[in-house]
């Protein structure tokens, strides 16, 4: 029960990045473009702004982002209890309940519901659970045409992109890409780059398609225990034409999703916009429960996915991964992302939570990389609305990486390994350190340069003097001067600087 | 943005003490290696206070390194010995934000790890015990005004564990506020990391590189000659980068600016502005 499709083409975050960071496109980095790099720069700098002055208004911020914590680490913690009483409440008003222990079973699910209605066609509305299961080239394969609703994630199907933000998916695109794509797509040479007219050319090919598709599968935001009911918060009202005008609806939803309580979304419908778009408010909340009436689909599924998401449970160091919310505040404030954007993620989820979240529901298999991609600046816990502690848990991961790594003869071989453990070595006694910068004085000198500075390193260091230069090691360290200059342990006279006998332990 | 609140300039200290503290220095393992000087500045500002400083040779590291790379297991014989050297230090104190967030932050779980109820003891007997360079001392000595003088236009880099997990918020900028001469420049984007963090600039060089030439930009654009920060490593990484471009911004632990005053005229100071030559360029300031 592996999912196979969260992380693409496992490539390796350093050298994803460094395609990404050339800015050229090649056959593994097909978006790379230094405009995309300005795009991605661009979009968070102005999303983070916007999240920062709506939160600065909030004085009880920290209360808040403290009770939604405290809510998804109560709810994990009964997670088995409050699914079971959203699967009653939700049956109970006429909707129907799977559950799918993986990608593979999820997709099994979607295709045996839309069997009997043979559609050719399904809107949907931006789901990361549908991209998650690999959705869309399942229904393809099917002969069934998915039709991404959300202006982002449109633009994404039409250009077969990559979404690089799993809240803002198409944000690395400009909107002169933007026409280009649509005037070509929708045959609309005459297209103008201002936002009300592509927003308005989105609007004329997408409503035809709501009023004719009669299937629709969504993603959820929150489940809620105590009413079954569904939300989703969203910006442009295409997700409401999807709820609400098809006769078929299949919400595909993660387990760790659900609210023990419709009243708990007093604290979330505040943090999540704020976080996500640095709205107040999203313009669009939909809550919808089963199939009251003749009102709205006719018949509702929800597909509650574990994909992996049952180990991460059980894992006390990391269970807070799954308090996400999937706000991506953690992606726009990440000075990582701000550089690479999020294909050089490889992964579904980018950014921060990516990091923590990929190689978790892959049981630490895959995407390796991604725990060491981030300087461990703390941007991200900073700003999470539901106070998961990122740095922490990378490095928790990290732990597990390397006693895997340990585990086998190549892994405890390596040179990471070997210089690691000689540190640890040396760390554990001062004399030993002693000696050992000694050594190093004496051993740094074919490498110093006339200027003083270490310029170039072989190895795995070239990586530093690519493009940094590196003191060389003094001749005297602070351990030495000390010893020369003062006899005893302390130092009772100050300013005192005779040269006195070194001290001998 | 950081210089935009108005910085208060005179506080109470936290824990006020009128008499002298006796300090034991944690010299961190690249200070003591590459940047002795940062600690000589440590020892004159806190002996210029009248205090008395020890340095127990047996010291080497917090073990950040190690427990950051994920070598969680190999961190604990160093978190041992850092225990066993300061068991009875009164006070400690280090220049180096992010080795005192080290031990705050994460000294508990690896304590827990190792499923030792003295370890865990001794963590907790220590964490009140240490404290970084500028927060002893403002918040533990109450003290701003260290009688320095340095005529220079000097910007702060606010490093992610100085801000984000120590949040020492104004603290160093109230001390270089009471630098005669000094003239602070605002920095632009001055939260952002400036891509160092350990083997993050080893393991992901590119993406390290690229961060610090955004950080290397808004240094040279704020017109500043010294840029200075309470952690030598991230300068250390800044600098590679002002030296690699030849540029003549130099950089500058905290304590190295509060060490130069009137009294030593500059005796004892690296940063004394008539050794400013080219020549001792190099060595002189990291």
């Amino acid at each position: 029960m592996k999912p196979e499709t969260t992380h693409w083409n496992r490539q390796d975050f350093p050298e994803a990045a460094r395609k990404e960071l050339a800015a050229k496109p090649s056959q593994d980095a097909p978006f790379a473009h230094s405009q995309t790099r300005r795009n991605v720069r661009n979009a968070t700098e102005i999303i983070q702004a916007k999240r920062n002055a709506v939160v600065a208004e909030l004085p009880e911020w920290q209360d808040l982002r403290a009770a939604g914590a405290a809510i998804r680490a109560h709810t994990l913690e009964h997670l088995d209890h409050y699914l079971l009483e959203f699967e009653a409440n939700c049956t109970r008003h006429g909707g129907h309940v799977h559950w799918a222990a993986d990608a593979a079973e999820a997709r099994k699910l979607v295709l045996e519901i839309l069997a009997p209605h043979a559609p050719r066609e399904i809107l949907k509305i931006k789901t990361m659970t549908s991209e998650e299961i690999g959705l869309n080239a399942c229904l393809e394969e099917h002969g069934m045409h998915p039709l991404e609703t959300d202006l982002a994630e449109l633009i994404i199907q039409m250009g077969r992109d990559r979404p690089s933000h799993f809240v803002v998916p198409a944000l690395h695109k400009s909107r002169g890409q933007i026409r280009d794509l649509f005037a070509r797509e929708m045959h609309r040479p005459e297209l103008s780059d201002e936002p009300e007219a592509l927003a308005a050319a989105a609007r004329d090919y997408l409503r035809q398609k709501f009023l004719s598709t009669r299937v629709a599968i969504s993603g959820a935001n929150f489940l809620l225990a105590d009413t079954g009911g569904v939300c989703i918060v969203e910006s442009e009202g295409n997700g409401r034409m999807c709820l609400t005008l098809p006769d078929v609806l299949i919400t595909i939803v993660g387990i760790e999703k659900v609210l023990p309580s419709f009243q708990d979304l007093e604290v979330f419908l505040q943090t999540l916009p704020r976080s996500a778009t640095g709205e107040r408010m999203n313009p669009y909340n939909s809550i919808w429960s089963g199939t009251p009436g003749n009102d709205g689909p006719r018949e509702f599924h929800v597909i509650l996915l574990d994909n992996g998401r049952s180990p991460i449970l059980a894992d006390d160091e990391s269970r807070q991964t799954l308090r996400c919310i999937r706000c991506a505040a953690c992606l726009n404030t990440c000075p990582v992302y701000h550089q690479t954007g999020g294909h050089a993620y490889d992964s579904v989820y980018a950014g921060p939570i990516g990091a923590i979240l990929t190689p978790q529901l892959h049981s630490m298999q895959a995407a390796q990389s991604l725990p060491y991609a981030s300087s461990l600046c703390g941007a991200c816990y900073e700003v999470c609305p539901v106070a998961i502690n990122i740095p922490e848990v990378l490095i928790h991961l990290r732990g597990k990486i390397v006693e895997q790594q340990q585990s086998t003869v190549a892994g405890s071989l390596s040179l990471w390994n070997i210089a690691m453990k000689s540190a640890a070595f040396l760390m554990q006694d001062g004399s030993r350190l002693h000696a050992a910068v000694h050594l190093a004085q004496a051993a740094q000198r074919p490498l110093v340069s006339r200027n003083g500075f270490i310029e170039w390193l072989p190895g795995m260091l070239n990586g530093w003097t690519k493009t940094r230069d590196l003191p060389a090691l003094p001749a005297e360290s602070f351990r030495d001067w000390w010893r020369r200059t003062r006899s005893a342990n302390s130092s009772l006279q100050p300013s005192a600087e005779q040269p006195s006998e070194p001290r001998h332990d | 943005m950081l210089f935009a609140t108005e910085i208060k300039r005179s506080t109470q200290p936290e824990t006020p003490t009128g008499s002298l503290v006796r300090i034991s220095l944690f010299i961190p393992c690249y200070n003591d290696a590459l940047f002795p000087e940062s600690g000589k500045a440590v020892v004159r500002v806190l002996e210029r206070l009248g205090h008395a400083v020890e340095f127990r040779d047996a010291q080497t590291c917090c073990g950040q390194m190690h427990w950051n790379t994920g070598y969680l297991r190999e961190t604990l014989p160093i978190l041992r010995h850092f225990l066993r050297v300061f068991a009875d230090a009164e006070t400690i104190v280090a220049p180096s934000s992010s080795c005192v967030a080290m031990m705050r932050d994460h000294y508990r779980k690896a304590a827990q790890m190792d499923r030792d109820p003295a370890l865990e003891r001794e963590v907790e007997a220590l964490l009140p015990r240490i404290f970084e360079f500028s927060e002893f001392l403002v918040r533990r000595l109450g003290v701003e005004d260290v009688g320095a003088r340095f005529t220079h236009k000097v910007a702060y880099h606010p490093s992610c564990h100085s801000a984000r997990s120590l949040h020492l918020d104004t603290i160093p900028l109230r001390l270089l506020h009471r630098v005669r001469g000094l003239d602070l420049v605002p920095l632009a984007n001055a939260q952002e990391c400036c891509g160092f963090g350990g083997t993050f600039a080893i393991k992901n060089a590119d993406v390290s590189s690229a961060m610090l030439a955004d950080k290397v930009r808004c240094v040279l654009n704020s017109g500043a000659e010294v840029l200075t920060a309470v952690d030598t490593s991230c300068l250390m990484h800044i600098f590679g980068s002002l030296h690699r471009q030849r540029t003549f911004v130099r950089t500058a632990h905290l304590a190295e600016i509060l060490a130069c005053s009137d009294d030593d005229a500059g005796q004892n100071s690296t940063l004394a502005p008539e050794q400013h030559d080219a020549s001792s360029f190099g060595r002189m300031v990291r």
